[in-house]
């Protein structure tokens, strides 16, 4: 009795002080939301002017920081990056956290500020929880290109994104009206109804179709699959039965396309239906192969990576400094003008059928 | 007993020195300030956990939520950031938080009974699960640049971190209850028998309890940390901590069963993990390998106070006499600084 009475005091004396405490913390006026984003603005690194004849200096060294280091997709990126770097007599390496959480890559960049590396490239987990890390190394004066997902505007000089979504969207109209000859009720399978890319490139996808080229073909269903393998077979199925004389189906995702080419492969749609969208030739082969599918597309991945190796060196040369109209000079694929928030294009993606799909591997 | 303990933590400083001056002699990079707040920074976290640990760890109990517990107050954060409510505000309530998820994993345990183990294993998920359904899996960013150096800044000028300091702070604290106040001296009782310690008087449901709320307190104090430091709250913040921690105060020469262990073995542990970490880092060393070290590590750690046992025993086969054989007997000591100290735990006995 005694112990259960002093318990409920305490716990009374506890909960009071603690009011008490917050109550007067917060009556000191507070600190909210956007009020010190004055504060904020100091400039991150210093005003550098670029000069567009700088030679690429020798024995850069520069790393790429993948999301997590078994991202197979980041794996030939970083590939491509490492091969850019070398063909510049640098030495490129790829390190990296082996889970994707928001916070792990910090230590990466900390690490690689110590080892005085010239440029970091890197695909940030979190836009924001590297931000500060990637601010500390900007201001140590190595190079910041990020690439796939980008990391805070401020936190980077250059973003090298794979392909622009309008690109994307309007390609794959383009892509299928020459497969069915421009007429006939075309159907989309996508991912999960909110993927923000996806519905993007369908939104592009329908402005295209207003065009008078494309006035006979119908876009009659958007299907979703989920990224999920067994969803995306069924949706497939139950497109192609529900709509008879369904054209062509349009998936620009890799699970998509690669679960509708194997329902499709073993149809009676087979070589009737058309099929594209945005895949990955190692999936994609044995279906081009086979006559499910007779083009699609994405963008190669390892161009992605030599890309932003080129503009990692040329920050780390002073060529560039990634503001806006810059031109960076990126080996074997020409030129690039440097757009917006310092985003550098890589293009339209590459397009994939039996003449040239042996030769990827990815 | 007190030798053997004594040993190991001889053995955890020396291997400190070891790799501190393996870092320096081979690794540029590694000798400078920047890099040793980077280290001591990287550890903030973890070495609060561990500190949180300790205690519990020593009366034989376990807290495998403390890294969800984070998690948990960071979304916490996020949202009432994102809702307009002032900093210095949701400082006190993430701390209130904290204990209050503390309090039910000790209401769980205490109260009803129920193994820790169990209890915080399904803690674990449950506060994962819930600081999903407070934030989503989005990121709230922005917090006010006036706290962040609190985080992320060292002392004016020198290489400590705030946020270091704050960990010393909370380790001398640990050290001098654990070791110096009678409320230390009953968990190493409770750790080496509970009914025992309850028979010679030893409030032991209100010790645990008291263990599991301060547990909480320090996560949550981790989690703002945490939040400060990357500037970003999030429910998957510090996924996975908790092992590390753990691993940490096993280390350091705590007993899992409980009853044996001290904050500076822990503490050694804690910095031993931190530079080897950095070394490796900065040799390229790959997560998995350093898993592999850290591993390696530590079934050492377990395994040799058991080794040292088997030894004793075999030269010296009269029943086990538990306080220890006469120093002059044990194995040859690698610094020699066993004989001097004596430890508070065994006086309690």
């Amino acid at each position: 009795m005694i112990t259960s009475l002093q318990r409920r005091k305490r716990a009374a004396l506890a909960v009071t002080s603690a009011g008490l405490v917050a109550a007067l913390i917060a009556g000191c006026g507070g600190t909210t939301k956007g009020s010190d984003a004055a504060s904020d603005s100091g400039g991150s690194g210093t005003e550098k002017t670029a000069d567009p004849n700088a030679p690429i200096k020798e024995g850069l060294k520069i790393a790429f920081l993948p999301k997590e280091i078994d991202n197979p997709y980041e794996n030939i990126v970083d590939k491509g990056g490492i091969a850019a770097v070398e063909e510049l007599k640098g030495t490129g390496k790829e390190v990296g956290p082996s889970d994707a959480s928001a916070s792990s890559q910090v230590s990466y960049i900390n690490t690689l500020v110590q080892q005085n590396q010239d440029a970091i490239v890197i695909a940030a987990n979190d836009p924001n929880a590297v931000a500060p890390a990637l601010k500390d190394a900007m201001d140590k004066g190595i190079a910041v290109v990020s690439y796939d997902s980008d990391a805070a505007v401020d936190a980077r000089q250059v973003f090298v994104n794979q392909a622009d979504s309008e690109d994307i969207g309007r390609s794959q109209i383009k892509m299928v009206s020459e497969q069915i000859g421009g007429k006939g009720k075309i159907a989309i399978l996508s991912a999960t109804p909110n993927a923000t890319n996806q519905n993007t490139w369908i939104e592009y996808m329908k402005d295209e179709l207003t065009k008078p080229e494309y006035k006979d073909i119908q876009l009659v269903k958007v299907a979703y699959g989920d990224d999920d393998d067994q969803k995306s077979f069924q949706e497939t199925q139950a497109l192609l039965k529900s709509i008879p004389d369904l054209k062509a189906i349009v998936s620009p995702t890799t699970v998509g396309i690669s679960a509708a080419a194997r329902y499709i492969s073993s149809s009676p749609y087979k070589g009737k239906v058309v099929l594209t969208g945005l895949g990955t030739p190692n999936q994609m082969r044995q279906f081009v192969k086979d006559g499910t599918v007779k083009e699609f597309a994405l963008w190669d991945p390892e161009q992605l990576g030599y890309l932003a190796g080129y503009a990692a060196a040329a920050l780390a040369s002073g060529q560039i400094t990634g503001k806006e109209g810059e031109v960076l000079k990126a080996g074997e694929l020409g030129e690039r003008t440097i757009g917006k928030n310092g985003e550098i294009i890589l293009g339209p993606p590459t397009v994939f059928n039996a003449d040239n799909i042996d030769d990827y591997n990815f | 007993m007190r030798e053997k303990l004594f040993r190991w933590e001889s053995i955890l400083v020396l291997l400190c020195v070891a790799v501190f001056a393996w870092g320096s002699a081979s690794t540029p990079g590694f000798a400078e300030a920047d890099n040793v707040s980077f280290l001591l920074l990287d550890y903030t976290e973890v070495a609060l956990l561990a500190l949180a640990l300790l205690p519990i760890i020593l009366t034989g109990q376990i807290d495998l939520s403390v890294a969800s517990i984070i998690g948990f107050c960071s979304a916490l954060t996020g949202v009432l950031w994102n809702a307009g409510m002032p900093f210095e505000t949701i400082v006190p309530i993430v701390l209130v938080a904290g204990a209050v998820l503390g309090s039910l994993n000790a209401a769980l345990i205490v109260r009803f009974g129920l193994p820790a183990l169990a209890v915080t294993i399904g803690t674990l998920g449950l506060y994962r699960g819930l600081a999903y359904v407070v934030l989503g899996d989005g990121a709230v960013t922005g917090f006010p640049e006036n706290y962040r150096p609190i985080a992320a800044d060292n002392l004016g000028g020198t290489f400590l971190p705030y946020a270091t300091l704050l960990v010393l702070i909370v380790g001398v604290l640990v050290a001098v209850v654990v070791h110096h106040t009678p409320v230390g001296r009953s968990l190493y009782a409770i750790g080496l028998g509970e009914q025992t310690a309850r028979f010679s008087g030893i409030r032991v449901d209100r010790i645990k309890f008291t263990l599991y709320i301060v547990s909480g307190v320090l996560c949550a104090i981790a989690s703002l940390i945490y939040t400060l430091r990357y500037n970003s709250a999030r429910a998957d913040n510090a996924y996975g901590m908790e092992l590390i921690a753990v691993a940490a105060v096993l280390l350091g020469g705590v007993s899992i069963f409980g009853g044996r262990g001290t904050v500076f073995g822990v503490a050694s542990a804690l910095l031993l993990m931190a530079g080897l970490r950095n070394v490796l880092f900065l040799n390229d060393v790959t997560n998995e390998i350093q898993n592999v070290i850290n591993g390696l590590l530590l079934i050492v750690s377990v395994l040799v106070p058991v080794v040292a046992n088997l030894i004793r025993r075999r030269r010296n086969p009269a029943p086990a006499a538990e306080p220890g054989p006469p120093p002059q007997e044990t194995l040859p000591d690698p610094v020699g600084a066993t004989a001097a100290h004596g430890t508070p735990e065994e006086d309690q006995r």
